[in-house]
């Protein structure tokens, strides 16, 4: 018997991935919900036919949307999580010591559900004391923030589907608006590489670099993604990503990552010539 | 209105079902249209989409002819006058603007006086200039915060009615863009009583036969004849309308009125459009309207908490000038963080991409309809909170009045095709203008033909342009001249 698991990077390109069992499946309010058991990548969470994340190379993901800013800001003590229903994030941030609350924003009840039933190595710390899930729609929530936050996370899925708002200039404002005096935001940015992706890609950008003073973005190796390349935005009011990273600080705390070195967050801010220019054009 | 009401089977769509049919038949075409079902346009068809060109054919005996109706049309006609609760409905193919004129052309004569607020739609006005007919206005009230026209005073329409015994009709602008209402039934029955026909300008009420807790419908107060706009709240394709009529008026008559300047090659992609609505409205519209409507009710409370704003709403009912409110539409009052409604509709649509119905001197109208999902709402209402913190401001220097009381010189259609001449806009002050002035949306005419200029409708007009409206009507486009009487 041969089972495949496929979903198009482009109309042209597809990504295939052999199966073994279909875990879970369910239709919530907002999407379709998928689980499943694959001999090379592990559990597979996939929402509206799209992968979301792999057991294999979740930690990718999940270290550097974290770390990166971590690093950098050595006060964040509040964090806003947008979206991460499957727990990656919160799992990393409840490492450190020094955070006192997370508040978790997710609009599909069904999507935490779900995950702390099939993915429990991601949900293993969604009960720490310190965090908060609400499920709401983050536009909602954010704009009654006012400075609370010192770093916001926003872990949402592509800008065609349910998570539209989260790429908008309005999301972006009420961000910034949400973040203290010294505050950073990072989201994930999409891919560069296939034309649709960027161009999305480049309108987001755009709208961040016009709300946030510093806006630099920086790249990660995921092999489950289209193109296996993929992007997060840096984008503070305060604090530089790799002028202010305090690699000795990080070091001391001690924590064991599969991805993230201090080396690494460096040259993770390097990009690629085409990519630089992608940027510059709508930086203007 | 529900579908337990009506009389015939709802989930028929007549001429739907005739063009399934006839696409079925694969009948080969020697007549118009020149495309020849998309084959000679292989662009048009690409941009289309083969089922779209595929249905755009001639009227032929077995999909009926809109000119004189006897087959599917009429059924259509027939269902859809059941499911508005009027004697006979009309497939109007030439927008809204087609049924208002149809309407009036119907009810008015050259030299007839006709009753009606002066807020009403341009249509109306251009119906006067094609019949001849001599408008009666009824100043509308204005809400003086709001700086919007309100509806029309049951002691106005009564004095307008003893003033004015011969004339042959009352229109009424019900619901107005801004979803005001005015007390339909107590019209009607003053009208009725004078001998007068209640005409009712329903073009933004579609909604109003299909929903629980909204306003009273034209047919359901017993006005003679309404306008609905199908393509707007009732989710048909743009420039499809109906025109409905009570038992007091002649079909054959209205027919005839209609084909004096209705195309003679009605598109079938918007008669099927209409009939498709009009299924889907009895079916499924009192659902969807609540849902709406609910819709609606969550953004206010939302743009309420933002602060600044005022979304404004049922509160505003007064017994009279604001008999109801149509609940569904979402109109914000933005004067009070220092911008103006077009300066928020044209921030909206440059900085958010968001693009909402019209933003006029104090205000903005979102319009919700039966295609709209709350994540959008949750969009506009974010982006309006940045809009706040990103430009508020003194409101100091902000007009708000909208609504300034014209003094009628001549008949709409005497000044129209009068020997005129045209001024700089700056040295009309006293003149008869002769043509429409007004901004576009909501197109209520600042000036109409017929009407004096004077300085305050100057300084408005400036304004109006200053702020960025988009100014339409006149001959010269730019507005610097315009046309006055000789």
């Amino acid at each position: 018997m041969e089972m495949w698991f496929s979903e198009f990077h482009t109309p042209d390109v597809k990504h295939s991935i052999r199966v073994d069992r279909h875990l879970y499946s369910k239709q919530s309010d907002y999407q379709r919900i998928d689980i499943f058991e694959t001999p090379e990548f592990g559990r597979v969470l996939t929402l509206d036919g799209n992968v979301m994340l792999t057991e294999r190379d979740e930690f990718i993901y999940d270290e550097m949307i974290t770390h990166v800013p971590m690093a950098v800001h050595q006060g964040i003590r509040d964090i806003l999580v947008i979206g991460a229903g499957d727990g990656g994030v919160v799992r990393e941030l409840t490492r450190y010591d020094r955070v006192e609350r997370i508040d978790l924003v997710e609009m599909d009840p069904q999507v935490v559900e779900a995950c702390r039933t099939y993915l429990p190595s991601n949900a293993c710390r969604m009960d720490d004391r310190r965090v908060h899930i609400h499920f709401l729609n983050a536009l909602k929530f954010i704009r009654r923030c006012e400075a609370s936050y010192d770093l916001i996370i926003v872990d949402s899925t592509d800008p065609f589907g349910p998570s539209e708002g989260l790429f908008t200039r309005e999301f972006y404002g009420n961000c910034y608006n949400a973040l203290r005096a010294n505050g950073i935001m990072v989201n994930q940015q999409g891919s560069p590489f296939y034309a649709e992706d960027a161009s999305a890609m480049q309108r987001s950008h755009k709208r961040i670099a016009t709300t946030f003073p510093i806006s630099r973005v920086y790249q990660a190796h995921i092999p489950t993604y289209a193109a296996g390349y993929w992007l997060f935005g840096f984008a503070s009011k305060k604090y530089h990503p790799t002028d202010d990273l305090d690699a000795e600080a990080w070091k001391k705390l001690n924590l064991h990552t599969r991805y993230y070195t201090t080396r690494l967050h460096v040259g993770a801010f390097c990009l690629p010539a085409f990519l630089e220019e992608m940027l510059m054009e709508v930086e203007d | 209105m529900n579908v337990n009401r009506t009389r015939l089977d709802q989930s028929r769509a007549p001429i739907y079902e005739a063009l399934e049919n006839f696409r079925r038949m694969r009948v080969v075409p020697f007549d118009v249209p020149g495309h020849k079902r998309g084959r000679g346009n292989p662009e048009l068809t690409a941009f289309l989409g083969q089922q779209c060109v595929g249905v755009d054919v001639n009227s032929m005996k077995p999909l009926d002819n809109l000119c004189h109706p006897v087959s599917v049309i009429a059924e259509a006609e027939d269902l859809a006058a059941d499911a508005f609760g009027a004697a006979h409905a009309f497939l109007m193919v030439g927008g809204t603007t087609s049924s208002v004129q149809s309407m009036v052309l119907t009810a008015c004569k050259r030299g007839q006086e006709i009753i009606l607020p002066r807020n009403v739609h341009k249509s109306v006005i251009n119906a006067l200039v094609l019949c001849g007919a001599i408008p009666v206005y009824v100043n509308p009230e204005v809400d003086q915060r709001l700086g919007i026209s309100l509806g029309m005073r049951r002691e106005q329409v009564a004095k307008a009615i003893a003033d004015h015994p011969r004339a042959v009709a009352v229109l009424v602008n019900n619901p107005t863009y801004y979803g005001i209402c005015s007390d339909l039934r107590a019209i009607v029955r003053m009208a009725h009583d004078a001998g007068m026909l209640c005409l009712v300008d329903e073009a933004h009420g579609t909604h109003f036969y299909f929903g629980g807790g909204l306003p009273v419908s034209a047919m359901a107060a017993g006005a003679d004849m309404a306008c609905v706009s199908m393509h707007k709240s009732g989710g048909s394709l743009t420039q499809s309308s109906l025109l409905l009529t009570g038992p007091k008026i002649h079909a054959g008559f209205v027919r005839q009125i209609i084909n004096l300047t209705q195309t003679t090659s009605a598109s079938y992609l918007l008669m099927s459009s209409l009939d498709i609505s009009r299924r889907n409205l009895a079916l499924r519209g009192r659902e969807v309207f609540h849902q709406v409507a609910d819709m609606a009710e969550y953004a206010r409370q939302e743009i309420n908490a933002v602060g600044g704003y005022y979304a404004f709403g049922r509160e505003l009912i007064n017994g009279d000038s604001i008999f109801d409110f149509d609940t569904t539409k979402l109109s914000v009052h933005t004067l009070e963080i220092g911008l103006a409604g077009i300066e928020v509709y044209d921030i909206l649509r440059d900085e958010y991409d968001i693009q909402i119905e019209f933003g006029d001197i104090g205000n903005i109208l979102a319009y919700l309809s039966i295609g709209d999902r709350l994540q959008e709402v949750e969009r506009l209402v974010s982006a309006l909170a940045e809009i706040r913190r990103r430009y508020q401001k003194d409101r100091a220097g902000l007009l708000s009045q909208e609504y300034i009381d014209p003094e009628v010189v001549t008949s709409p259609q005497e000044a129209f095709y009068a020997a005129k001449r045209s001024l700089p806009l700056a040295e009309s002050t006293g003149q008869v203008c002769s043509e429409f002035v007004m901004c576009y949306p909501p197109g209520i005419p600042i000036l109409a033909p017929g009407e004096r200029i004077t300085r305050e409708i100057l300084e408005h007009i400036q304004y109006a342009k200053a702020k960025g409206c988009s100014m339409t009507g006149p001959e010269d486009p730019e507005l610097k001249y315009i046309n006055v009487l000789a």
